[in-house]
């Protein structure tokens, strides 16, 4: 029986509010672009951050306008100090791995495309929903409280390595109180985000309509479920580690700190009385490694999304795509001692990190052949959206190489703490994982905002982005072999003086990309108010966002929910009229 | 400002066959089969509260980890005797789990008599589990009169930190028993209702095995 397409989408939540519209909402699509907002407030911030420390590494000498008034202590006369460098360097890096990576792909495009495209009405618990975004925003105020108290933000870099973390003010400006509010900020980002994976977990698992298997579920689908696994385990090791942290710090316990310590001709602990370091830094990384895999996983569903509507051709190897997703989501847990090869740790335990982190490149290689062959044969439409998902199978692999190089114990010695990782990291992270966001944002936002972003803009806001971020990063390479060392705030030691006119060069090009940026931003902004209507679906998508049951308003009770009958890419199937078939287009007899 | 966008075909009508419905399922497929979109199934409340859980094992999982790989390596780390009211907490908890299971079955075999009743029957569930928390604290006075504080060596502060971890956790059971007691009348009186009483129940049970597990490490390792 053929289900009656509903009318004309009614006004969603009829009695509400403004506050209880768009504030206090439990509306999973106005959740989603709440914690979209948050995001980008955040990477501007961190952007901001980043040109400050880029300005300060080409030009250590020339004040900064209005550094003095932010923080008299950290940047005398504008000029920051070494301390104030390593201040600005946590907060660009709690704010973009945390706040940033962590929350646009998986909450907040996830929080509004998830249901959508499994056929749900909304979450599996919307208050729940709504309570996470406010405690993952709760933790965002207390973050950036240390931007303005008097000693500033920790030093101590988004890893907040003890015993530099544990010892309060006798470590260096910002460990107090800094320090506190920053353990405080990420324990409530923890809870927030492990409360948001029960959501997407429990909404994947139960509330995908009829007809939609498991298997029939777009790549983005199966991204979010199990990076909200990854998300639920990690995270919760993650806050056990930092209120031991915190007992380290305010109830003068030793879980972290060592004996013998001595600081400032002060000794601190006792000789033979005292914790590990190592113990954090174990911890940490449990955390840490899947956590930059839950930055890249959703990015890589969006990106085969994509790939296959402009290439109009189904995902290359939908279930070994499955599969791949699964085994690095899994051996993501098992490989977090390969940021410790260098921390006296067992060279045995060593060789294990180091072959488990070879294994996992397997199906990260295998994930980017099936992006190759998706393109392959295909009929290419080279929009924005897909612009930015080559760029990035382009980043991911000029990044994720690097991190074999990274893997094996003896380079790593020599790599360790250097440019080298700085640009790995940041070319997956910064750039590939930025990448995939773009083009979640274009190609979404018909869906997101009702509206077209500008092409033309967007065309030219990718060619600048990704020759800026190669000419960004790819030089840190060289750096990194020359020997630079990481979170140097000036470069003056002999050897490192050459490598002067690499860091202007880079500093240029991270201004020109920074302010290329701009472009996307008032597309953004202009496009939500004043760009053009998009059609019901004109990217002629297959996926259930697409379709009119997709686009049921919260609320709404009495539409029916759609009926899903065939996969998610059906593209070009042979045939056909159409070169696309919406996955709950009714089956013909014969086809 | 040009807009641009790439123009795709315009797209024939599909022809009008409605075809077939097809198979539904997958693990735990859409809940009625695509009607009318009601509230989430029964099922998920199972679902959220076995994912609730799965977060605090590894938060235990990791407190674990911390404490043998503390005690391996360090020179400072001294035996603790457990105050013997940790283990008559232990039977208290017991208890109240007891309790709780034998209301939740009577309720779902409506042999609770009047719903209202669901209400009263929870009351010595919650006392107890008050109980068991006010045992807690005084395990710690215990301690803190022997000498025994949260930074006097490692050992302590494992035991200090783990009792409060589980504690807290265990309090925030107690809210959700409070609640349930609360609003006893119309959850009775729903299957809905009923399935949230159920949920609530698998985690205070949780709670109870944990902490015979927290009992077992402690004893084994402080």
């Amino acid at each position: 029986m053929a289900e009656p397409r509903p009318a004309a989408p009614v006004a969603s939540q009829a009695s509400g509010s403004v506050l209880r519209t768009y504030v206090f909402s439990t509306d999973h699509k106005t959740i989603g672009k709440q914690y979209f907002f948050l995001a980008l407030f955040s990477v501007i911030i961190g952007t901001i951050l980043s040109w400050l420390m880029r300005m300060h590494l080409a030009w250590p000498k020339i004040p900064i306008p209005g550094l003095a008034q932010l923080s008299p202590a950290g940047a005398p006369g504008g000029v920051m100090t070494p301390e104030y460098y390593l201040s600005l360097l946590t907060l660009h890096g709690t704010l973009m791995v945390f706040f940033v990576l962590t929350t646009v792909p998986q909450s907040g495009l996830g929080n509004f495309f998830l249901p959508l495209q499994i056929g749900a009405r909304e979450m599996a618990f919307p208050r729940l929903n709504m309570l996470s975004f406010w405690i993952t925003c709760l933790s965002l105020v207390v973050l950036l409280s240390t931007l303005f108290i008097t000693d500033g933000p920790p030093i101590s870099g988004w890893t907040a390595y003890p015993p530099l973390s544990a010892l309060g003010t006798a470590a260096g400006p910002g460990e107090a109180q800094g320090q506190t509010l920053w353990v405080l900020s990420i324990a409530i980002f923890c809870i927030g985000s492990v409360l948001g994976s029960i959501n997407f977990i429990a909404t994947t698992l139960d509330l995908r309509t009829s007809g939609m298997d498991l298997m029939r579920l777009p790549l983005t689908c199966w991204a979010w479920f199990i990076t909200a696994i990854m998300s639920l385990l990690s995270f919760a090791v993650l806050f056990g580690a930092c209120v031991m942290l915190l007992l380290d710090m305010l109830g003068h316990t030793h879980f972290f700190v060592p004996g013998g310590l001595v600081l400032n001709d002060q000794i601190i602990t006792p000789p033979g009385a005292g914790g590990s370091p190592l113990l954090w830094q174990h911890l940490f990384w449990f955390f840490g490694h899947p956590e930059v895999y839950i930055a890249i996983l959703p990015g890589m569903g969006i990106v085969s999304h994509v790939l296959a509507c402009f290439s109009r051709r189904p995902v290359f190897g939908y279930k070994s795509m499955v599969l791949a997703l699964g085994c690095i989501g899994f051996l993501s847990f098992t490989v977090w001692g390969h940021h410790m090869l260098v921390s006296g740790m067992s060279p045995y335990a060593g060789v294990v990190f180091s072959a488990l982190t070879m294994v996992i490149a397997v199906p990260s290689a295998l994930k980017t052949f099936n992006w190759l062959g998706t393109l392959w044969g295909g009929k290419l439409h080279f929009t924005t959206a897909m612009l930015f998902a080559i760029g990035f199978v382009s980043l991911f692999v000029a990044g994720g190489l690097t991190g074999l190089f990274l893997a094996e114990p003896a380079a790593d010695a020599y790599l360790h703490a250097t440019y080298f990782v700085v640009g790995h990291f940041h070319l997956v992270m910064g750039a590939a994982a930025l990448f995939a966001i773009f083009s979640g944002t274009y190609f979404w936002a018909p869906k997101l905002f009702g509206r077209m972003l500008d092409e033309r803009l967007g065309q030219i806001h990718f060619w600048i982005t990704l020759a800026g971020v190669y000419c960004i990063f790819m030089p840190m390479y060289v750096m990194g072999l020359a020997g630079a060392p990481r979170r140097y705030s000036e470069f003056t030691d002999r050897f490192l003086v050459p490598l002067a006119p690499f860091n202007k060069f880079i500093s240029v090009a991270a201004l020109i990309t920074g302010v290329a940026q701009l472009i996307f931003v008032s597309n953004l902004f202009w496009s939500i108010f004043r760009g053009r209507r998009a059609a019901e679906n004109p990217w002629r998508a297959t996926s259930l966002e697409w379709s009119n049951g997709g686009t049921l308003p919260s609320g709404d009770l009495s539409t029916r929910r759609p009926v899903v009958c065939r996969g998610p890419y059906e593209y070009s199937v042979p045939g056909e009229a159409e070169d696309y078939l919406m996955q709950d287009s009714p089956q013909v007899a014969g086809s | 400002m040009a807009s641009g966008i790439v123009e795709f075909p315009r797209s024939k009508p599909l022809p009008g066959d409605p075809g077939r419905r097809a198979a539904g399922g997958g693990i735990g497929g859409g809940d009625d089969g695509g009607g009318a979109g009601g509230p989430v199934p029964l099922h998920t409340y199972y679902t959220g509260v076995c994912l609730a859980l799965a977060a605090i094992t590894m938060l235990f999982v990791g407190l674990t980890s911390a404490l043998v790989v503390r005690k391996g390596i360090s020179n400072d780390w001294a035996g603790i005797a457990l105050p013997r009211i940790l283990f008559i907490n232990t039977l208290v908890l017991v208890a109240s789990s007891l309790l709780l299971e034998r209301t939740r079955r009577q309720l779902h075999t409506f042999r609770l008599g009047d719903e209202a009743r669901l209400g009263e029957r929870l009351s010595p569930v919650l006392l107890l589990g008050l109980a068991f928390l006010a045992g807690q604290l005084g395990a710690w006075r215990e301690l803190a009169a022997r000498g025994i504080l949260l930074a006097t060596n490692p050992s302590a502060s494992f035991l200090y930190l783990l009792t409060a971890a589980h504690g807290l956790h265990l309090a925030g059971g107690l809210v959700a028993i409070a609640w349930v007691a609360l609003r006893a009348r119309t959850l009775a009186a729903s299957l809905r209702g009923r399935t949230m009483v159920n949920a609530v129940a698998i985690y205070w049970h949780f709670m109870g095995t944990l902490w015979i597990y927290i009992l077992a490490l402690l004893s084994l390792k402080i």
